[in-house]
């Protein structure tokens, strides 16, 4: 049965996240939501069907059908440290296309698609101020980040074919603030974190609160293109944790097969060796196109960040 | 307390935070860049540096006013002396100078990122990786920025090649063509004498991944070091020839000659 629409129709993807939550609560006012999560089946509220769903099943389709949607906002990437190297494929590189293929398919105007700056890779060449025309390396370093490039790289090739879905690209630095539970904010969260003994690499932080603000301007602005997402406000990594209240935990950096032998070793969720070189070279990004082109200012500066992780600890 | 925060309540004089801050450099709330570079580990290492430019190399630095106030500038130098002490006391030359200090970056060795500590203590006091993007986006913010188009070329090079430039890269005319950034050229003349190399263990520096190691005395001399600022100079950014980019760069490597000649030539002994 067709579900008639009384305001434009979302479907968000990802929604049993925190920023995906977020975004449901900034647009829920003026947009019928539809949420879906792979993971689980995520309470909303009555006027939001949510379901839990894998886009690879045929029974996908019968959302587009049904629901008439006006835009799609992907932000269901499984993240490195869930799942198989082959389920993650399948879940974001497989399933990402049959999502863009649907939205071809179904007339859809609006495609967002959350991405993350580790695509550009942590090289120990890596330029400041890494634009978004730079080649995605982090492949070299890993194949536990093939599905994130390969996700990118598809919605480059959709974005091209198909000029009507207005893709928008979004590369965020890292992802901050109540509820994410990304590695970084487990890593802030932590008494103790594991640091690279000499390396303390810059790094961004973006709250989850500004990172929702700017996939909903990304959404409604409608201006399709690839932008990376920061503040313009640097820290280094160890410096931040010493800002968040961790105790530091030093690990033998030199040479590279020891850090990576140790944190293999130990599994550690919060510091996995795929993402080692991500605490020893920076990745700093130029968000200054995204701030420009959609006018996105940032509400919570990186003290009150990383003040947020130190008063967690002390509650 | 932190040791940064420590030290610098031990080290750092009033007077020197007020010559700093007399410097615009765009840093976040936390007082990084997004190079690395931290107003406080800066402002320590020159209350260390005070005594080395003065005292130990009794710097001379003549026509430093000729660097612009503002505005994208390359200070284009001779390289010499295994170590980039040039650099660090060309920066410091600018940094302190009474009228519109400026703080220069100086572009670094690719290898430098990969060694620990050292990597990160020369972010944080304003070194760069020597990577064309890093200069192309610190002239686009308008940083003036030191570069040695010799490069390991010139630092490496033995005491018998002392004061002989050895080839200069095009990159930095092609930079300062694209940005329309002023270049500065320095005669640097001392430098040559603090670490005199007689040899180079290549196969050892190959073994190592570092550019050179030189066979030299484990010392670094108290040479008395002249750095001569020439006139700026200007390129117009039209799309030339190589061949017109390389005539260009001739002229800069003239000037430094002519720098270096006259350094020399003020020179009354080597300590």
């Amino acid at each position: 049965m067709d579900y008639k629409n009384t305001k434009p129709c979302i479907l968000i993807t990802g929604a049993a996240g925190a920023l995906a939550q977020q975004v449901i609560n900034r647009l829920r006012d003026h947009y019928q939501i539809v949420a879906i999560d792979f993971r689980e089946q995520v309470y909303l509220s009555e006027d939001i069907p949510s379901f839990r769903i894998d886009f690879n099943k045929r029974v996908f389709e019968d959302l587009f059908r049904k629901y008439h949607f006006d835009g799609v906002i992907h932000m269901g990437r499984m993240l490195a440290s869930e799942e198989t190297r082959s389920r993650r494929y399948n879940a974001n590189v497989l399933g990402t296309q049959k999502l863009l293929d649907l939205s071809h398919k179904y007339g859809i105007k609006k495609v967002i698609v959350l991405s993350t700056y580790h695509v550009y890779g942590a090289h120990a060449y890596n330029p400041a101020l890494i634009d978004e025309t730079a080649p995605l390396k982090a492949t070299e370093l890993t194949m536990d980040l093939v599905d994130s490039v390969e996700l990118e790289n598809l919605a480059n090739i959709y974005f091209w074919r198909y000029p009507d879905l207005h893709i928008t690209i979004l590369r965020p630095c890292n992802i901050v603030g109540p509820g994410v539970k990304n590695t970084i904010s487990r890593l802030l969260s932590s008494r103790y974190s594991p640091v690279l003994l000499g390396f303390s690499p810059m790094m961004q932080f973006i709250h989850i609160d500004d990172m929702a603000d700017a996939i909903v301007l990304a959404y409604e602005k409608n201006s399709p293109g690839v932008y990376n997402v920061s503040p313009e406000d640097w820290v280094s990594y160890q410096e931040a944790l010493g800002l968040c209240g961790c105790t530091r935990i030093p690990i033998l950096s030199v040479p590279p097969a020891i850090p990576k032998f140790i944190t293999k070793s130990l599994k550690l969720r919060s510091f996995p060796s795929y993402l080692i070189n991500y605490f020893k070279y920076p990745v700093v990004i130029d968000g200054r196109n995204f701030a420009k082109h959609f006018d996105f200012k940032i509400k919570r500066p990186l003290k009150e960040i990383l003040r947020y992780y130190k008063d967690q600890k002390a509650n | 307390m932190s040791l940064r925060s420590f030290l610098k309540n031990k080290l750092v004089s009033q007077d020197l935070v007020k010559q700093l801050d007399k410097i615009e450099k765009p840093v976040g709330s936390l007082g990084y860049d997004p190079w690395g570079f931290n107003v406080d580990t800066n402002q320590i290492v020159f209350s260390l540096y005070r005594a080395i430019y003065n005292r130990y190399f009794r710097v001379e630095a003549n026509g430093v006013e000729k660097v612009p106030s503002r505005g994208p500038v390359l200070i284009i130098a001779n390289h010499s002396g295994q170590l980039p002490i040039d650099g660090t006391l060309i920066g410091y030359s600018i940094a302190t100078r009474d009228k519109s200090p400026r703080l220069p970056r100086a572009m670094i060795e690719r290898f430098f990122p990969t060694v620990p500590f050292v990597g990160n203590f020369l972010n944080q006091v304003g070194a760069v990786l020597g990577d064309p993007a890093n200069c192309a986006k610190m002239l686009e913010n308008g940083e003036a920025v030191i570069v040695f188009p010799e490069g390991v070329r010139g630092s490496g090079k033995l005491y018998k090649d002392r004061y002989q430039l050895q080839r200069f890269g095009n990159g930095f005319m092609h930079l300062a063509m694209k940005y329309n950034a002023t270049i500065v050229p320095v005669g640097v003349v001392g430098c040559e004498e603090t670490i005199p190399a007689i040899a180079n263990i290549k196969p050892l520096a190959k073994l190592l991944g570092v550019p050179y190691v030189p066979i030299a005395l484990p010392v670094i001399f108290p040479a008395k070091v002249i750095l001569n600022f020439g006139d700026p100079m200007h390129f117009d950014s039209k799309d030339v020839l190589e061949d017109e980019v390389t005539a260009r760069v001739e002229l800069v490597k003239q000037e430094i000659n002519r720098l270096i000649d006259k350094g020399l030539n003020e020179r009354k002994r080597l300590f």
